[in-house]
């Protein structure tokens, strides 16, 4: 391999599946934290009927050699059952929810309208001078629409952080 | 909710958490713990002292009690227990915690803790233990029900012991010490998201054996992972390079795990290996490690290493594979299990081995081993350290006892590591990954505690010794006959060779000031002083020290410009190795970069 392939950065949005317990989220963060692993984004919610396991999704980039030791290095924290690389997996879906507040006023705030009605962004608070839009989508399309805003009046922004699932019937089990 | 009792099912005893806490021990096999006890552990000690299955052994400071556990660990292949108490107990144990997590010692770490209903309060002598100590073990728990206790303390011997060992602190609130609950036994069925893998993949055997029987210029590198799969895997080791005819060298962690008496063993490797296992792994064409995880200490600059060898990695930790090093076999399992299928595939192999090729590359070992690099000239009354330890080897030989080596942190480590010679395992204990001064002693306590009649020689610096000397009070309680061998060179040695050699002869902060008059300093702990003043002295000296059954320090005085060679400079290649300083005594050629490297 050439030395040009080896350091190749490449993006990896790797799920993980973990006990629902105190500390686990501390023990992902400290790993990346302290062997120096970029975090893009991370999400953590419960995902079984009895709140036993959490599902991270963390976006993360590096070399492949990085990336491999992030996977090993996650698969073997005791409260992980199960790590996967879903950029690797095949085709997936990546979403992210964004809540997005303008603060504008005349001419702007019809612009405002007409561009969340472009992007299906759905207006979930109004005054006369502000609206809060709801989006959700890929990162790529709230970062257009986010930059979009900025001049006309973009005020605060919310953002989850990409949730990922493999398309298809396979699944992620513990 | 109340953490103190739970209702419990008729046929399950209900205890106090501290007798849950000694039972489950009890359990899990533990006959010894080191510990020291404070206000949040008050309970378990009222627990260990109305019962006698359990011995508990008290140091003088809380590191201590973790090294003497890894001392114990090491030397038996059981897992250490410590106990100590909340706040500063907890945060004096953490170097051991690292030291432990860093040589994959298996430990269990008991810490009090206030209780629950104070945590977070800034309460007296509260620390967040699982916060401060979750990098610096394998796993951690808080314990914040009593109807959790027996069940996290079985899971934490669990979680030391399998897979890749290492250090786990369970944190015992003191209320849930009090309370009551129920006792339950070890859980018979699999973990329920940790599950290491112990068998390897029968595919990747059959790939490796094929990789290594058609080698030319063959090289197995063993290291501290073939230890801890216990000494089967030594013994299979053994097996498989005599069958295969392979050259073997042995990281500092390793030692042991190959006979070093073998005419097939080449010495330890790195960066103060020998000269003929830097070479052999520097020319390879085929490696075999199998339980190293290629340290910076081994590898040196990494873009040179073994630069056209195939590379087999068989490792039960999968993260440790293609971390620093890309390889083109990995292997996940336990290294007994591995060295078990390997030896049966390859007699399968139907692939014969080249011979001739074989024979010269011994040929070009045994030229290498040619050099010598280990000679040394001892000449005179000034006692060159290097012939110190060879002659404590040979002495200890003589005396036919049972000898086991732990060491403290610098030259004297390396030269102990070159000079003695080990043929079996779980007989050498050095801090080889943390690098923690202060190591020896306590590990030397550690093991004569398993093995109260064996010789347990502490190997240590002048300096390094100082860092943990309160133990030689624990020595005198328990009657435990652990020798202190000071190399003393009146310098922390191998900061004093770095600055020799890489910061122009300055030697800043390096010389051992002050130092107290050592013989006295064992009397005054109820052993016996010695002093080697000159070479002549030596052997005499050692047999006495051998003879006394009791805790004895022997200070020999050491040539103080003596440096540990060979030496691969940091960011330099196996083949830039030095055998000896240069004219000037200084090393030319190191970069920036090279300079920045520890």
């Amino acid at each position: 391999m050439s030395d040009h392939n080896e350091n190749a950065q490449r993006a990896a949005t790797i799920a993980v599946l973990v006990e629902n317990e105190a500390g686990v989220l501390a023990r992902v963060i400290g790993l990346f934290s302290g062997r120096g692993y970029n975090i893009d984004s991370l999400t953590v919610a419960p995902v079984d009927e009895h709140g036993r396991l959490s599902r991270i999704t963390i976006v993360t980039t590096g070399t492949e050699m990085v990336i491999e030791q992030i996977k090993a290095q996650l698969d073997r924290l005791v409260p992980v059952h199960k790590v996967s690389d879903l950029t690797l997996e095949g085709p997936h879906l990546s979403r992210e929810l964004a809540l997005i507040k303008v603060v504008a006023s005349g001419e702007h705030r019809m612009e405002a309208l007409r561009l969340a009605d472009a992007f299906r962004a759905r207006v979930v608070d109004a005054t006369t001078e502000s609206f809060v839009f709801e989006m959700t989508g890929s990162g790529e399309k709230l970062d257009a629409f986010i930059n979009l805003m900025r001049p006309i009046g973009l005020a605060e922004v919310s953002r989850t952080g990409a949730v990922a699932i493999v398309r298809g019937t396979s699944s992620l089990r513990p | 909710m109340s953490p103190q009792t739970l209702p419990a099912a008729s046929d399950t005893p209900i205890l106090t958490g501290a007798e849950i806490v000694l039972r489950a021990l009890k359990e899990q096999g533990v006959d010894v713990i080191f510990g020291y006890p404070g206000g949040a552990v008050l309970p378990i000690y009222d627990a260990i002292y109305q019962q006698n299955a359990i011995r508990h052994i008290l140091v003088r400071h809380e590191q201590a009690a973790v090294h003497a556990a890894e001392g114990y660990a090491r030397s038996t292949g059981k897992v250490g227990c410590v106990l100590v108490t909340s706040g500063p107990g907890a945060t004096n144990a953490v170097t051991g915690l690292v030291d432990a997590l860093l040589d994959s010692i298996p430990i269990v770490c008991l810490t009090g803790q206030v209780p629950t209903h104070l945590i977070g309060n800034d309460a007296f002598q509260e620390a967040d233990t699982t916060g401060i100590t979750r990098p610096a073990t394998k796993h951690n728990y808080l314990v914040k029900r009593i109807g959790d206790l027996a069940r996290t303390v079985h899971e934490a011997f669990y979680v030391a012991r399998s897979g890749r060992p290492g250090p786990v602190v369970v944190d015992l609130p003191k209320d849930i010490l009090i309370g009551k609950g129920p006792y339950t036994e070890a859980p018979k069925q699999e973990h329920r998201s940790y599950r290491p893998q112990v068998e390897p993949d029968a595919g990747q055997i059959r790939k490796a054996v094929a990789m290594l029987k058609a080698a030319k210029r063959p090289v197995v590198y063993a290291g501290g992972g073939v230890i801890n799969a216990g000494p089967e895997a030594s013994a299979l080791l053994t097996k498989f390079v005599r069958m295969a005819g392979l050259p073997c060298t042995n990281t500092l962690m390793g030692l042991g795990a190959y006979p070093a008496s073998d005419p097939q063993f080449l010495g330890m490797l790195g960066m103060h290996g020998t000269y003929e296992a830097n070479l052999a792994m520097h020319g390879c064409d085929v490696m075999f490690n199998i339980g190293a995880r290629f340290d910076d200490r081994v590898t040196g600059r990494l873009n040179a290493f073994a630069p056209n060898s195939l590379k087999i990695h068989a490792d039960i930790d999968p993260s440790s594979i293609n971390k620093n090093v890309k390889v083109e076999v990995p292997v996940v399992g336990d290294a007994a299990a591995i060295l078990r299928a390997m030896i049966a595939a390859w007699e399968a192999e139907p692939v014969q081995q080249d011979r001739g090729a074989i024979a010269s590359w011994w040929r070009q070992i045994d030229e290498w081993r040619g050099k010598k690099c280990l000679g040394y000239v001892q000449e005179g009354k000034i006692l060159k350290p290097q012939h110190a330890v060879k002659r404590l080897y040979e002495l200890t030989k003589e005396s036919g006892r049972e000898t086991f080596i732990s060491t403290e942190v610098g030259q004297h480590q390396m030269w102990a590591a070159q000079y003695f010679g080990f043929e079996k395992p779980n007989r050498w204990m050095t801090s080889g990954g943390l690098g923690t001064m202060g190591y020896g002693l306590p590990a030397a306590m550690g093991v004569q505690v398993a093995h109260p009649d064996a010789l347990c020689i502490d190997i240590a610096g002048e300096a390094s010794i100082l860092m943990n000397i309160q133990e030689m009070a624990t020595l005198a309680q328990y009657r435990l006959p652990v020798k202190v061998f000071i190399l003393n060179n009146q310098y922390m040695g191998m900061v004093r060779q770095w600055q020799e050699l890489l910061h122009g002869g300055r030697y800043s902060e390096s010389y051992s000031a002050a130092l107290p008059d050592f013989v006295k300093l064992a009397e005054s702990f109820h052993g016996t002083g010695m002093r080697v003043e000159a070479a002549d002295d030596l052997d005499r000296v050692i047999r006495e020290m051998i003879a006394i059954d009791g805790p004895v320090i022997v200070d020999c005085a050491v040539d103080e410009r003596e440096n540990v060679f060979p030496m691969i400079p940091s960011g330099a290649a196996h083949n830039e190795m030095l055998l000896a300083a240069g004219q000037e005594g200084g090393i030319t050629g190191v970069t920036d970069e090279g300079k920045v490297l520890v």
